[in-house]
């Protein structure tokens, strides 16, 4: 039987629902015109008034808004309510550049546990359940995020935080974490220092499911995860701008259910920025439907991924976005080839040889790019003969071409050499000087 | 046959200073002796492989210290260091249609020559080399150089 947290409104007929997200569209233009200075400056500029939308095909006369928006606004220039009315900041981590800030209001605050409570329905996740948060806790959204949405729908949380793997390893065991939250690599990690030290993540847990999110990863990883320890590996999404982790896929693992109450979806061509048509990949753009804080009008979130409409099995009639490809702004463009880092992880992880880990490296030689990937092979590929070896870096590198069209120099190093994560990998090392 | 094959310790290490020096310590602490010794080159990485006393230990200190290490079945051939005899051992093998994948040999405290193969097929080569009069040594002879 498939669960919802909140039927009426996850079944909603696709009719009705747009011509909900229609009348919130038409108040929060009207809202953040006459709340937010940066907004009424902005829509002026682009000669539109709150009244020029009247419907979604509207959408498209709006403005876009960027992160360096929030950045030049920094810290809370763009905010819509004065700071006495929130209930709390998070600040992200700055890993690209100033660090932004976004403020909720307390129902800002509900909403995002809300998002979170379908959610976690819809993978099985309630009453009965211990929540294992690895995510971090503190300014990054992951951990808080996952706590409070963990404890809406009633499930026990486990604020492990990040870090300290042995520990978070003996509190799955002793108190029966049945769902871990936190990046993919940091499982992967977790999963590595298990087998180290004698422990089944699949004999010696309760696991059965893990929300793994804050980077991209790639469908070939969420088979390695499964197979390897036996749970059901669902993907997240969410970022600091938005709320934080938000909405996951449903028990199918076929798309992330973004809801369309709270959130409105386009995708567009990320160097005209003109709509795509649903099914076509591009850059994502979300227009906050359901925010007092700080609302965000088309916001160029930066992921690559593809809408998708079509009814899911189960039941739920808000639209989906298919696995993100990567960020607009992670894709290198080596010897004019685009290339993202998922695009490789996917080819690395169907084959059997390579290790979980990897990082590439983007080099300029003699004007002329180059892309080395560093793999470390499983035990069981390891063959003492140099020939072997030799042909298992061809065979990844044969691998890598197919898909990339691109030559790159597959390089094997030493098993744990690669570094580990407890947060978001790092996964690329670009040293050109461009 | 299981007695003449030799566990040869084979590891995966990156060609880069201080790989040996670490191999080396965790040797000493362990109290494992090496036999022989050979470094297969390849660019940027080399396939370290060595007959040792106790072999399993081996295996199983280097995995620990986080290597990709493997046990090999090889043989051990003790050879009259005189002219022609790695010449007798490489027909016998050929004329069976038995490849060599790799060799190496040292020269033992008793002064004899020890060849040490990794052939395609180990069973086959033990029969013909065994027939044709070689001798093949042993673990319980590696203890004992």
């Amino acid at each position: 039987m498939i669960e919802y947290w909140n039927p009426l409104m996850e079944r909603m007929p696709v009719g009705e629902l747009e011509k909900m997200q229609e009348n919130k569209l038409r108040s929060l233009v009207n809202y953040v015109y006459q709340h937010s200075d940066f907004y009424k400056k902005r829509f002026d500029e682009a000669d539109v008034k709150p009244e020029d939308i009247q419907t979604l095909a509207d959408l498209k006369k709006l403005p876009f808004t960027y992160k360096s928006d929030l950045r030049d606004t920094y810290p809370t220039g763009m905010f819509c309510v004065p700071n006495e009315q929130l209930t709390r900041f998070h600040v992200s981590s700055g890993t690209t550049g100033k660090p932004t800030v976004v403020g909720y209001t307390k129902n800002d605050i509900h909403a995002w546990n809300t998002s979170l409570a379908r959610a976690l329905t819809s993978i099985g996740l309630g009453r009965g359940d211990i929540i294992q948060v690895s995510y971090g806790y503190g300014l990054f959204t992951g951990g808080l995020g996952l706590h409070y949405g963990a404890e809406e729908v009633g499930a026990t949380v486990l604020p492990t935080s990040s870090g300290n793997t042995e520990k978070q390893l003996d509190l799955m065991q002793d108190l029966g974490s049945t769902a871990i939250a936190c990046t993919p690599s940091y499982f992967l990690f977790m999963s590595e220092v298990a087998n180290q030290n004698g422990i089944s993540i699949q004999n010696d847990t309760r696991l059965k499911a893990g929300i793994f999110g804050a980077e991209p990863w790639s469908e070939e990883m969420r088979t390695r995860i499964e197979e390897a320890t036996g749970i059901k590996a669902y993907d997240i999404y969410g970022t600091s701008e938005l709320s934080g982790p938000l909405c996951t896929e449903c028990q199918f693992q076929d798309g992330i259910h973004i809801w369309a109450d709270m959130f409105l979806l386009e995708v567009i061509d990320p160097a005209t920025g003109e709509q795509l048509g649903d099914g076509e990949r591009g850059e994502l753009v979300i227009t906050t439907l359901a925010k007092e804080a700080l609302p965000l009008i088309r916001y160029r979130i930066g992921d690559i991924t593809i809408i998708n409409k079509e009814p899911c099995k189960c039941g739920r009639t808000h639209p989906r976005i298919m696995r993100v490809l990567g960020r607009a702004d992670d894709m290198l463009i080596v010897r004019g080839i685009n290339v993202f880092p998922g695009q490789v992880e996917s080819v690395l992880m169907t084959l059997p040889e390579v290790g979980e880990h990897f990082m590439i490296i983007v080099d300029r030689v003699n004007e002329l790019d180059t892309m080395t990937i560093q793999i470390e092979m499983t035990d069981e590929a390891f063959s003492d003969k140099v020939t072997d070896i030799i042909g298992l870096e061809k065979k990844v590198q044969a691998a890598l071409k197919n898909v990339l069209n691109l030559a790159v120099k597959v390089e094997l190093v030493e098993k744990g050499t690669i570094p580990r994560s407890m947060g978001k990998a790092k996964k690329v090392i670009d040293n050109r000087k461009l | 046959m299981e007695e003449k094959i030799i566990k040869q310790i084979s590891l995966f290490a990156e060609n880069k200073p201080g790989r040996l020096a670490n191999i080396a310590t965790n040797f000493r602490k362990a109290g494992i002796n090496i036999r022989a010794f050979t470094i297969a080159e390849a660019g940027d990485f080399g396939i370290i492989r060595m007959v040792v006393d106790k072999p399993d230990l081996a295996h199983e200190v280097l995995h620990d210290a986080g290597f990709t290490v493997s046990e090999t079945s090889v043989l051990g051939i003790e050879m009259e260091d005189v002219p022609g005899g790695l010449g007798k051992i490489a027909d016998v093998l050929g004329g069976q249609n038995i490849n060599i994948d790799y060799a190496y040999a040292f020269v033992t405290k008793t002064e004899q020559a020890l060849l040490i193969l990794r052939v395609s097929d180990i069973e086959g080569a033990i029969k013909v080399l065994d027939g044709a009069g070689v001798k093949l040594i042993d673990m319980a002879d590696i203890q004992e150089i």
